[in-house]
């Protein structure tokens, strides 16, 4: 694909495949394309069409219950960006597919098989709303665990959010084993040996290799979707704040650019610097925790204790800027709730440019020790191909080669303001432990740049913009914003009264996690910890 | 190995002193919500401003509550536009024994003022209590505590790993966090207990010897927080373990978590909820 993609270009290529049986409408956002198929048997031949001829690839899937509403039926939409070529910068641009569906047997093609990365989406809204998706290769639930009554949806909107049903007995979860002989298997988890989320992990392997993995989330689901539901938007949002304690404004600023959109409020400039800010100051300090978790992986403990140290500073810091060490409170619907002073942000720059200093320290040291490096080095490798089919995010994609980055391709905060400095999008070819490390560190010392340069050229002007007291009813808001794992997109309706109707949120760890397994095959078992760790994901964000 | 150990010796020691020493919290750090010096009782916002229901006013007694361990500390109550009655202050020691420790109540006084009602500490005078205290006391000079979390958003859980860092160093105080159940003294649990995870939680705390301590860290396991109770969340640790110490915050700070740590050992009084630290400005 040569030419950049446009709304105008794909609703020509799909209006000529489906004739009349497509209905085109422009949003959610004024760039975007809703494309409502009349059938749901289109739908295969629909995602063909964007995935195979315009190389794009999946960003989120959202099922609804609609049957309370005119349509009385389930929706399920799902939405694609640019993903092809590899080569950025592509278009800020969602293309939407609706399908409706039976409301008293919701049923649509799966579309795993042509597109991995609907695997999780899938199977999870077969779970939450009993949607099935005839024809997914796995039957097995994903969010509801052993135990829970069959024929139980808890975001159908006859569900009672009270409601704690019987924990029924159950057989063992059908974890996929290989068998054969000399083959062992081992469990890890949920509850694990460091201070780390719960997640739990079934390894086959014969000696030290990794056969396979079967990796079982879904632990840390807290039911966040469906208790925001029926909130007003500004109570909400401290949901979307705590979704994941690591990417906190991420998921604080896209939950309030959706608001923001569904308001239809632009916010002042310095309130999208200072969010730009805010974004860059989370993704440092986690980028350089990471550096140090990596350390403890190839049991390098200097190094564990000087990134731990300089995490350290970094979340002092944001508790002086935003009185909170994971910048809580900071990003708020219609702006930010704290100004930087003049002096906060020669603070921000003297503190970054030592960072800095200590960072590249610590890299020397690092690329020293020969120990460290081939420890690294061809360890737990995700291929471009594999990344690329299950649509992974961040870090991880850039290291397999996918140049990819939520900051320049669907720009946010202060990046989408004329003349803002982008970022420079670091991606590395080979896809192992190494290249993830190098892509981590090379986007550190981006941030500390991007931090430097917004520090000493803040736009004057209000910091907030109160956002009208009703919002529009029955609005949907769209937001991707890049997070220190990667592109964590969020999905957003209101309902009649402006409230929460259905949120949805596609994390990056979400994106990511299905591509852990594979770069642990052909590992050793004591690399697994660090391929994990190279990966660095949440897991509360994942599991919502 | 020499670069790095000069390099270390050049950095000099970054630990805390703390508890021995404390230093404030920044200008801008949210601690508890509390009514202004001679505010009036009616001008206090109203409880549906908090977004987790831990202000309640009661309509018969008029009795005020602000409940810490609902409290995620986000400020909404004493925003300005909720006329300023209320504003936190910079108290981050706030750990409590009991449930009830974490409630603040306020009356009207005869001027129509909000006046504090007092809190009333644990009276370890029942046996019980006596044996409780004998029995913490065997863990004074040493505590390894296994974490659990049980559905946090891992806010809590980073914290907790900061204790470990150089900043914190928590192993100076005889405290660490160990690899197994089996070789801890106790729990400290963080998350809102899922149902997901409710059975691992209880397998985990049943696999510790008894004596056990067990420790709520932040909002979610002291109450459920943003969580609450539902169908995927137990409502706060307490709902299936007996908890010793109450540790608010959302999440609290590393020196919060200590406190509340030392709390449980004894090593340390609990606090009234009495602000310490005036803010300069207003």
């Amino acid at each position: 694909m040569g030419t950049r993609l446009s709304a105008k270009s794909i609703q020509k290529l799909l209006s000529g495949r489906m004739g009349d049986r497509a209905a085109f409408l422009t949003g959610p956002r004024s760039q975007d394309l809703t494309v409502r198929l009349q059938q749901k048997e289109d739908l295969l031949a629909a995602v063909g069409a964007l995935i195979n001829d315009l190389g794009m690839g999946l960003a989120i899937i959202v099922a609804t219950d609609e049957r309370r509403e005119a349509d009385g039926d389930f929706k399920v939409r799902y939405i694609f960006e640019p993903a092809s070529p590899l080569k950025g910068p592509l278009a800020d641009l969602f293309v939407t597919l609706r399908v409706s569906l039976d409301p008293g047997n919701p049923r649509v093609p799966s579309i795993t098989s042509l597109v991995p990365a609907a695997n999780w989406h899938e199977r999870e809204m077969r779970d939450m709303l009993g949607i099935d998706p005839e024809g997914h290769p796995d039957p097995r639930s994903l969010v509801l665990h052993d135990g829970w009554p069959p024929g139980l949806y808890p975001l159908r909107k006859d569900f009672d959010p009270k409601m704690r049903p019987e924990k029924l007995s159950a057989v063992e979860f059908p974890h996929l084993m290989i068998e054969g002989e000399g083959v062992m298997e081992i469990p890890v988890g949920p509850i694990h040996a460091g201070i780390i989320e719960p997640g739990h992990f079934r390894f086959s392997s014969v000696g030290e290799t990794v056969l396979h993995l079967d990796a079982r989330l879904f632990y840390a689901h807290r039911g966040l979707e469906k208790r925001a539901e029926g909130l007003p938007l500004d109570e909400a949002f401290y949901l979307a704040e705590r979704l994941c304690g690591a990417c906190s404004v991420a998921n604080a600023l896209a939950f309030s650019e959706a608001v923001e959109q569904i308001a239809g409020v632009t916010v002042p400039p310095r309130a999208q610097c200072l969010r730009t800010l805010a974004l860059e100051l989370e993704r440092l300090y986690n980028h350089v925790g990471d550096i140090g978790a990596i350390c403890a992986g190839v049991g390098y403990h200097w190094g564990t204790s000087a990134g731990a140290r300089l995490k350290e500073e970094l979340q002092r810091e944001n508790e002086r800027l935003t009185g909170n060490r994971f910048l809580r409170g900071m990003v708020f619907p219609g702006g930010v709730r704290y100004d930087f002073t003049a002096q906060q942000m020669a603070a921000v720059s003297t503190i970054t440019a030592t960072l800095g200093k200590q960072l590249e320290e610590l890299m020397t040291s690092f690329s020293y020790n020969s120990s460290v490096m081939d420890r690294m080095d061809c360890t737990g490798t995700l291929s471009a191909q594999i990344a690329k089919d299950l649509g992974v995010t961040g870090v991880t994609a850039r290291a397999s080669g996918i140049d990819r980055d939520a900051r320049r391709d669907h720009p946010h905060a202060g990046y989408a303001m004329p003349g803002a400095v982008l970022p420079q999008v670091v991606t590395k070819s080979s896809g192992d432990v190494q290249s993830r490390v190098k892509v981590r560190v090379a986007e550190a010392f981006e941030s500390i740049r991007l931090l430097q340069l917004l520090a000493k050229k803040l736009p004057p002007g209000p910091f907030f913009l109160p956002l009208p007291e009703v919002l529009p009813p029955w609005r949907i808001g769209l937001s991707a914003v890049e997070s220190p794992r990667g592109a964590s997109i969020h999905w957003l309706r209101t309902d009649g009264n402006g409230c929460v109707d259905r949120y949805h949120v596609r994390s990056a760890s979400y994106a990511n996690w299905p591509a852990v397994p594979y770069a642990a095959l052909n590992a050793i078992i004591p690399d697994f910890p660090l391929v994990n760790k190279s990966f660095e994901l949440c897991y509360a964000c994942c599991d919502r | 190995m020499l670069r790095n150990l000069i390099k270390g010796l050049r950095q000099g020691v970054v630990t805390t002193r703390y508890p021995a020493v404390r230093t404030d919290p920044p200008e801008r750090f949210r601690g508890v919500p509390e009514p202004r010096t001679g505010c009036l009782f009616s001008d206090l916002p109203p409880a549906s401003v908090c977004p987790t229901g831990a202000i309640t006013r009661d309509g018969l007694s008029g009795v005020y509550t602000i409940d810490l361990a609902r409290c995620i500390f986000c400020g909404r109550c004493a925003d300005k536009a909720r006329g300023g009655a209320l504003r936190m202050n910079r108290e981050f020691e706030l750990s409590g024994r009991l449930r009830k420790d974490l409630l603040i109540q306020y009356s009207r006084d005869a001027q129509g003022r909000v006046a504090e009602i007092p809190l009333e500490l644990v009276d370890q005078t029942t046996v019980v209590d006596r044996i409780n205290t004998r029995i913490y006391n065997i863990f004074k000079d040493s505590l390894h505590l296994r974490h659990l979390d049980t559905g946090s958003c891992n806010a809590c859980d980073w914290e907790l790993n900061a204790l470990l860092a150089p900043h914190y160093d928590i192993r100076r105080l005889c405290i660490d966090f160990v690899a197994s159940p089996r070789h801890a003294d106790g729990v400290i649990v963080t998350g809102c207990v899922t149902r997901n995870l409710e059975l691992a939680a209880r397998r985990t705390f049943e696999a510790i010897a008894e004596p056990r301590v067990v420790i709520a860290v932040g909002a979610c396991a002291c109450s459920g927080g943003v969580a609450g109770t539902s169908y995927a969340s137990a409502g706060g640790a307490a709902n299936i373990l007996p908890i010793d110490v109450y540790i608010p915050g959302c999440p609290p700070r590393p020196e919060a978590i200590l406190f509340g740590i030392l709390l449980a050992i004894d090593r340390i009084e609990q606090k009234h909820h009495k602000s310490t630290t005036e803010r300069s400005s207003p």
